[in-house]
């Protein structure tokens, strides 16, 4: 059992930290593998202070370790929150995207920076969004007596157009120059996010949090009646899992703005590969989600440097042909 | 412990009256049939005493608990239902969807261990369908798929029994290999209650039945006190005729 979990676990691992060197490397300053290395040790022991090499450390330990962490943090997050909501509908369509969770989210950080507020009140913003959006659905859906998962995702897809709508309405008010700035956020962009460690936070606490639950993920996935008859407090796992991926969903998207199709091809992916058995999908999930977005943000910044592509458009231009590819293979 | 009582028991059916209220012991041992038309409510009934369905007034005791005191974890491990529908969700292979039975008796951190694989594939053996255990459920006949259902709770080995028409789907033999498990299981000191559409399978197999009619009322009693055939007929609408083959009614409907 232990093996049937740790050997993907251990390979995702040794993936990601492949990836998280080569993000270190590829750059407008080229460094291999030895050399990063080099700089991370040298860090760590404080060595190698001449010149080339502090401008070395400079580049990756200030510039692009921050950014490549938390491009990992931000796909970690959303393929999680996007697994968790896929168990919750019994769909493996479901996305907070799809839900209209990263809609709220938006609106609420869009507002706050339009209001000329920064940092934490974008945070804290966004979940507030995020947590609105979530509150309208389920209470939408839930008004009426019991709600069925396709009922869930069209409530969900229509509160999404609706905000879609209003963050057009918002970027038609907004003032000229405030525009490129928000509108590369929308697009989902990384080169602001320069503190990684609250979201790798999120995302390790969310994995320790969710693994005791896996094995009642793995019943509620064969729907709640099956899941109270084996002794499951369906209501009230359903509630924490939706209020956590929301928690999930604010976090990436104060960090990195709007990132599609993440939380939607990482986790279909991962159960092509692995199975269903959410114990091993979480942590999958937050490896390879954050491996994925750690790649894709290195090449949304390399691919026509010195200009700097939105990482959202990459993930999108990945990930709609993978999933079509995989939806069609999958018949 | 497994003995399951109802008090002045009505059950939630929208759109109808009351009806008679249930007053049921159903004892360790005994093998109870609900039969009824469609839409009489025996789904809801069944439901209702698992706990999924509140009842509209009433309630349902477990050994001598009040049910809604426990928690489903309490109550998985006493009580075990067989569903008439199964989602399927996501792809699950017949060893992992027999092994969920154990999901009431472990606690959060642990594994499933060698003893739950077991259990699991001894449920397999025993529902005949232990051939299938790397299959994918969702590719299997309707028959194969009840009997895994079957095997799900029997992994899952509650005193209890819940089953709404456990016989779904199955040919001959498998209904009778079915029927003779639930025997079994009230044989070793189980409760087993069961919806059915076959009336020869519950004059055959059970020894008490609830007959259950679409307004809400109902009777219940010993099985050779409620196989009288012209309550029957007024339960389904339909003449039958009887006959006996060995030592046992069958009832056939007349064609009109």
């Amino acid at each position: 059992m232990l093996v049937r979990l740790g050997f993907p676990l251990g390979l995702l691992l040794l993936a990601a930290l492949a990836s998280l060197i080569i993000a270190l490397g590829i750059g407008s300053a080229q460094l291999s593998p030895g050399q990063v290395w080099q700089v991370v040790l040298g860090h760590l022991g404080d060595i190698g202070q001449d010149e080339g090499n502090a401008l070395a450390r400079t580049m990756v330990l200030e510039l692009r370790l921050p950014r490549a962490l938390s491009a990992f943090a931000v796909g970690g997050l959303l393929a999680v929150a996007g697994a968790l909501m896929q168990v919750l509908l019994r769909n493996p369509l479901a996305d907070p995207y799809v839900l209209g969770l990263s809609g709220g989210a938006s609106i609420g950080a869009l507002a706050a920076m339009l209001g000329g507020l920064g940092g934490l009140a974008i945070s804290g913003s966004a979940f507030g969004g995020a947590l609105v959006s979530t509150l309208l659905v389920f209470g939408l859906v839930h008004g009426s007596g019991s709600w069925t998962p396709s009922r869930l995702l069209l409530t969900g897809v229509v509160v999404a157009a609706g905000w879609g709508a209003v963050i057009t309405l918002m970027l038609a008010l907004s003032p000229a120059e405030r525009l490129p700035g928000m509108l590369y956020w929308l697009m989902g962009d990384l080169s602001y996010a320069r503190a990684p460690w609250s979201p790798l936070l999120l995302l390790l606490a969310t994995c320790v949090i969710v693994m005791p639950l896996g094995r009642s993920l793995n019943v509620l996935a064969r729907g709640p009646q099956q899941a109270a008859a084996l002794g499951v407090a369906v209501r009230p796992l359903e509630w924490c899992i939706y209020i956590v991926a929301s928690l999930l969903t604010a976090a990436a998207v104060t960090t990195a703005g709007s990132i599609g199709f993440v939380g939607l091809v990482v986790p279909h992916m991962l159960r092509l590969l692995l199975g269903n058995d959410q114990r091993l999908i979480l942590p999958a999930c937050a490896l390879a989600g954050g491996t994925l977005l750690m790649l894709a943000d290195t090449l949304a910044r390399t691919m026509i440097a010195p200009e700097q592509l939105p990482v959202g458009v990459i993930t999108a231009l990945l990930g709609v042909p993978t999933f079509l590819f995989l939806l069609y293979r999958s018949r | 412990m497994s003995r399951l009582v109802t008090q002045d028991l009505i059950i939630n059916v929208p759109g109808r009256g009351d009806g008679t209220a249930l007053n049921i012991a159903i004892e360790p041992g005994q093998v109870w049939g609900v039969l009824g038309p469609n839409g009489a409510g025996k789904t809801t009934l069944l439901h209702t005493l698992a706990g999924l369905n509140a009842p509209r007034s009433g309630q349902v005791l477990l050994g001598e608990q009040p049910l809604e005191t426990l928690s489903r974890r309490q109550v998985a491990q006493m009580l075990g239902v067989v569903f008439q529908e199964r989602l399927d969700g996501f792809p699950a292979t017949v060893l992992e969807t027999a092994l969920i039975g154990r999901h009431p008796y472990l606690s959060p951190w642990q594994m499933e261990g060698a003893d739950d694989y077991a259990q699991a594939e001894a449920a397999l053996e025993r529902l005949d369908v232990a051939h299938l255990r790397d299959r994918l459920v969702s590719t299997l006949s309707g028959g194969e798929r009840q009997r895994v259902a079957m095997a799900t709770v029997l992994t899952q080995a509650p005193s209890i029994w819940l089953a709404d028409e456990p016989t779904n789907h199955l040919d001959l033999h498998h209904q009778s290999a079915v029927m003779a498990l639930m025997a079994q299981q009230a044989a070793q000191g189980s409760t087993v209650m069961m919806c059915l559409h076959d009336l020869n399978l519950a004059a055959r197999w059970c020894d008490h039945l609830l007959l259950l009619y679409p307004s809400g009322e109902a009777c219940w009693g010993a099985r050779d006190s409620m196989l009288v055939p012209s309550a029957l007929e007024r339960l389904y609408h339909q003449r039958l005729a009887v006959v006996e083959v060995e030592g046992a009614p069958v009832f056939v409907p007349i064609k009109e």
